[in-house]
């Protein structure tokens, strides 16, 4: 029988090592999985490399992994000066790499998808693009890109299965089923739990086969 | 004699933009003043609103004690959605942008040339400290893109270049410009005034501008 329900949050990040590049999924606090954020926290692997949209406002479970220092280089699409990362990278105590929002959820997608690279008119007249391999392509400019995968993915869902499959709530669903499929490790946490089956076919947005563990996080 | 006239607000500037928006477009407004352009489109002309983080169908902001928390607009803030609305995950959203599947896209900015660059997204080119989100991917894929903004900077500097002097958001992407002063038209011969505010001339128009100005 195919169960993938874990009982704790060290069970769900067990076995995360040093230098893992960390896929977080959310847009602000909406559809970030901080139960699973808290346990990496406390699991304590550091030198990590997180991707995520944000650097996260002061305060939050991600900015307490960067100020606990245990990141070493975020990759993100925006970071504010007046943050906890923005000091961080001030200080020289963290790389950060920013790149524009389409082009993250692409090289992620790109990830999961099997795509070696690709060609993006995004960004392509920019400085972004300086020492990047610019083509012209149909008439526009556009910049090579590559992939984006993850060593474990965290995700955060409304419904899941035992199986796996996945529901989500409204504009939970952001970033989430791009990295489910962009690392081989998915770890996810849930609202609510349901049978087998009780997800109609039609309905589930991230299948099982993307899902390596889950935790059930109630309300 | 000296012009006499008073500039658009925020709310003015939306409106006007708003005005021009037809039923039928689906289109991304932008953070800041591109946002409240949908507080002014009526209820009654049906205009698809796209949200970076996956929404399409988006509508105004709910009522205080109907904030659903897994509800939010590209700017997290919260919102409700339209009869009609539907979710896709951020790569569709952004394949939405990139695509060519907006209508138009509506954005804030700190300059715009008259060769409709623009410069919205950071104001020296190695900051370190970088604010991309997603203004890059929707300025190079709309249909269209306008730009809200005032004409100048506080200081009275002009917005509206021959060249930016900021880094690059996108190249010739700005198709129109609504200002506090004006809406004007980024064409192959550079911005034509189409809409003055009243008491302004086009003499103290271009006095309030870098670029050349032209009438229609």
């Amino acid at each position: 029988m195919i169960d993938k329900f874990v009982r704790s949050a060290a069970e769900a990040l067990d076995g995360v090592p040093d230098g893992a590049t960390v896929l977080l999924a959310g847009f602000g606090d909406v559809g970030m999985p901080m139960a699973l954020l808290e346990g990496l926290i406390e699991q304590g692997a550091k030198d990590l490399v997180l991707v995520c949209n944000s650097g996260g406002r002061d305060g939050s479970p991600v900015a307490r992994l960067l100020t606990l220092g245990r990141v070493r280089k975020l990759v993100c699409t925006f970071i504010r000066a007046a943050s906890d990362a923005g000091r961080l990278l001030l200080a020289g105590k963290l790389e950060v790499e920013v790149i524009p929002q389409g082009t993250l959820a692409e090289r992620l997608r790109a990830a999961g998808a099997g795509i070696p690279a690709f060609y993006t008119p995004t960004a392509a007249d920019t400085v972004l693009a300086e020492g990047r391999e610019v083509r012209d392509i149909g008439g526009r400019r556009c910049l090579l890109e590559y992939p984006l995968p993850g060593d474990v993915a965290l995700i955060d869902a409304w419904q899941a299965d035992r199986w796996g499959n996945l529901t989500y709530r409204d504009t939970q669903r952001n970033f989430n089923p791009v990295m489910a499929m962009a690392a081989p490790l998915t770890v996810v946490q849930t609202r609510h739990v349901v049978e087998l089956g009780a997800i109609p076919p039609e309905q589930v947005i991230t299948s099982g086969i993307f899902v390596n563990r889950v935790l059930h996080v109630p309300g | 004699m000296a012009d006499s006239f008073t500039p658009l607000d925020r709310d003015g500037m939306a409106a006007r933009a708003a005005r021009d928006i037809p039923e039928g477009w689906v289109v991304n407004l932008g953070i800041g003043i591109p946002t409240e352009v949908g507080n002014f489109i009526p209820d009654d002309r049906e205009v698809i609103l796209h949200s970076e983080n996956g929404v399409i169908g988006a509508g105004p902001a709910p009522a205080p004690g109907q904030v659903n928390p897994y509800l939010v607009n590209a700017g997290t803030q919260p919102i409700t959605l339209r009869i009609g609305a539907g979710y896709v995950h951020h790569a569709d959203s952004f394949a939405i942008a990139r695509g060519g599947h907006l209508d138009l896209t509506v954005l804030g900015a700190f300059e715009v040339s008259e060769t409709g660059d623009l410069a919205n997204w950071a104001r020296a080119a190695h900051e370190p400290v970088k604010q991309i989100g997603g203004a890059m991917d929707l300025a190079i894929g709309a249909k269209r893109l306008w730009v809200i903004m005032e004409h100048t900077t506080k200081d009275g500097a002009p917005r509206l270049r021959r060249r930016c002097s900021y880094p690059l958001t996108a190249k010739g992407a700005v198709k129109r410009v609504y200002t506090n002063l004006a809406v004007l038209d980024v064409t192959p011969g550079g911005f034509v005034v189409r809409d003055i505010i009243p008491g302004l001339s086009f003499e103290g128009l271009q006095a309030r501008t870098e670029a050349r100005l032209s009438r229609e």
